[in-house]
């Protein structure tokens, strides 16, 4: 694989049952770009994030993360090698503060047990107070500093969405999974979160979008992919697929007993 | 500092605990002291439950179990009479290990056991290694399911208590002895001892308590709570969240062992009474009660309740009272009774284990 290639998953299968989810599907994620995966509702995006996340285990296929395989990795193991998420319903900590949910994204860069944290030694506390410094910072950055000692769940979803972001920034990852940002936000709050991805990019992290918003899409992915009923059926710069003969089709639903009538 | 101001209700705590023994000896009712380090151990219990509970989110209903475990190891190695196998070569190894202590019993017969504080070890390492061994493959169940489990557990350990010879069967363990700690210290029910072992519990709670607050509000805490709210999420963050629930699960059945361990030695016995399912649920619903999530409310509800029960304001409805507690607190005070509007005031001066 190319040198400038971050995340490469190649020939991957689930199932589901009967339903095969997602059907070979192999795809390249250069370092610094933003990639989007679009598709219908059902057509294998999330499946193919959870397979790249670890949440789910694959019936074939590799993911290969920074020239190495992470396949049967754990979720959690992937994760501190450097990829973060955010979900396609945010999935806060609730009851925790604004802040804690931030410093919960320092875990996979921080050491401290059991007993250090039972007997708090200075060593301890220290780093505790370095992650409280960094949370602050990221929190900082995002203009949501006012809200740091605010409870999770009192947040309007809008600004739930953002301390995610936050929290998966935290984490300080190569590689940011970004399961439909734009869901369930109206089209302000759509543009703002266009520029804080490209944001997020020019800090140095690479993004894979899922998304069902065209509009965000092309607007910043540098390449796009498409799937449906779990298969790529195209891959290329948004122009080029906004023009795709294949994706019309699906997006406008024609099929091809229509066709053959035109 | 924010890092100090966890320990402010410990102080609090420190004086009111010296006040209660001023106002118990000057009104001449110092007997309540008895009660109250009884109570004490309890509660040692019932923090370890809170923090799995509470804080990670996991049920246990086996938790009477460990604190037997505790007990009964510890009041086995010290009462076990090694005197007619003192020629072997492993009873005379122990011993010039210095693992042995030779004592007289109420009828004057010699016995020569398992000193205290081996005892006490073992019975941490027992408690450590079946805590593990159970918890390995049960922590993987959630909610209903984790929670049967434990009851199976709690069930068990029961069984074996009131069967095994060697566990005394339905009349349990009696004439333990003292355990002497250090400078003259030693946990031991006797009256000339009260008051001395008012402050051994009290100090062992508190300590028990300062450990609790900083786990919960250090980086493991965080994680443990994140796994209470949402497990997915703790793990897309890079939180082993088994391995974590896996060592609360055993960090909390220690602090009910060393109840267990003390409390045997204080009594000077341990019965299957102890290790009944009514005790696990005792020891939840006192969390519940408590404010799941609240080390200082599950403290003081230990204390209050356990306090009142070993008093027998109860009566004969004890398990019931526990049983009508658990019910009421689910339908109206599903936060715990110190958070309902009425108590407000009081749960402000109580403060969050955790700033959050």
């Amino acid at each position: 694989m190319g040198n400038n290639t971050l995340l490469e998953t190649t020939g991957l299968h689930r199932f589901f049952g009967g339903l095969h989810a997602v059907n070979d599907v192999s795809i390249k994620v250069s370092a610094g770009s933003i990639k989007g995966i679009i598709g219908p509702n059902g057509a294998g995006k999330t499946t193919l994030f959870n397979l790249i996340a670890g949440t789910l285990l694959p019936n074939g296929g590799q993911v290969i993360f920074k020239d190495r395989k992470i396949t049967a990795m754990k979720a959690h193991t992937i994760a501190s090698m450097g990829i973060a998420r955010t979900f396609q319903t945010t999935k806060l900590f609730g009851r925790m503060t604004v802040l804690e949910n931030v410093m919960m994204g320092r875990h996979s860069r921080t050491r401290s047990g059991f007993f250090a944290g039972m007997l708090n030694l200075p060593r301890t506390w220290r780093e505790d107070r370095h992650t409280r410094d960094k949370a602050f910072e990221i929190l900082n950055d995002m203009g949501l500093v006012s809200h740091a000692g605010d409870t999770a769940s009192n947040l309007p979803f809008g600004k739930q969405r953002l301390i995610e972001f936050a929290r998966a920034l935290a984490m300080e990852p190569q590689l940011l999974l970004l399961d439909e940002p734009a869901a369930g936000l109206n089209i302000y709050e759509t543009k703002e979160l266009a520029k804080l991805i490209l944001w997020i990019r020019d800090r140095g992290v690479t993004c894979l979008v899922v998304e069902h918003d065209m509009s965000l899409v092309m607007a910043i992915c540098d390449d796009v992919v498409v799937l449906d009923q779990g298969q790529k059926i195209a891959e290329g710069p948004p122009r080029a697929i906004q023009r795709d003969p294949d994706v019309i089709r699906i997006y406008l639903g024609c099929d091809d007993a229509q066709n053959s009538q035109s | 500092m924010s890092q100090l101001r966890r320990y402010i209700p410990v102080i609090v705590v420190v004086l009111a605990v010296i006040v209660l023994q001023i106002v118990l000896l000057r009104t001449g009712s110092t007997y309540y002291m008895t009660q109250i380090t009884m109570s004490a151990y309890y509660s040692l219990v019932v923090i370890g439950l809170c923090l799995l509970m509470g804080y990670a989110g996991q049920v246990s209903l086996g938790h009477a179990g460990f604190f037997a475990i505790g007990g009964y190891t510890s009041a086995v190695l010290t009462t076990l009479n090694l005197m007619p196998y003192r020629q072997t070569p492993l009873v005379t190894s122990f011993g010039s290990l210095g693992l042995l202590v030779q004592r007289q019993d109420l009828y004057g017969t010699e016995i020569l056991s398992f000193s205290p504080w081996v005892a006490f070890i073992m019975a941490l390492l027992i408690t450590t290694i079946i805590a593990f061994l159970i918890g390995l493959p049960v922590i993987r169940l959630k909610g209903h399911y984790l929670a049967m489990a434990t009851l199976g557990f709690g069930l068990i350990i029961y069984r074996i208590v009131l069967g095994g010879r060697i566990f005394g069967q339905a009349d349990g363990i009696s004439n333990i002895p003292p355990f002497y700690l250090f400078a003259g210290l030693e946990v031991n029910g006797r009256m000339p001892y009260r008051v001395m072992n008012y402050y051994i519990a009290w100090f062992v709670v508190l300590a028990v308590m300062v450990l609790a607050i900083n786990l919960i509000n250090s980086r493991v805490g965080r994680a443990l709570r994140s796994i209470h709210e949402n497990e997915e999420a703790a793990h897309s963050l890079g939180v082993n969240t088994y391995r974590y629930k896996l060592l609360i699960f055993v960090l909390s059945a220690l602090f009910a062992a060393l109840g267990g361990i003390l409390l045997t030695h204080y009594n000077g016995s341990i019965g299957p009474s102890e290790v009944t399912v009514m005790k696990s649920v005792r020891y939840l619903v006192i969390v519940a009660v408590g404010g799941m999530a609240n080390l200082w409310g599950a403290l003081f509800m230990g204390i209050v309740l356990n306090f009142l029960s070993l008093r027998g304001v109860f009566g004969t409805y004890d398990d019931a009272v526990f049983g009508a507690i658990l019910i009421l607190i689910m339908l109206f005070a599903p936060q715990g009774l110190l958070r309902m509007p009425r108590f407000k005031a009081l749960s402000s001066m109580l403060p969050r284990g955790a700033n959050g």
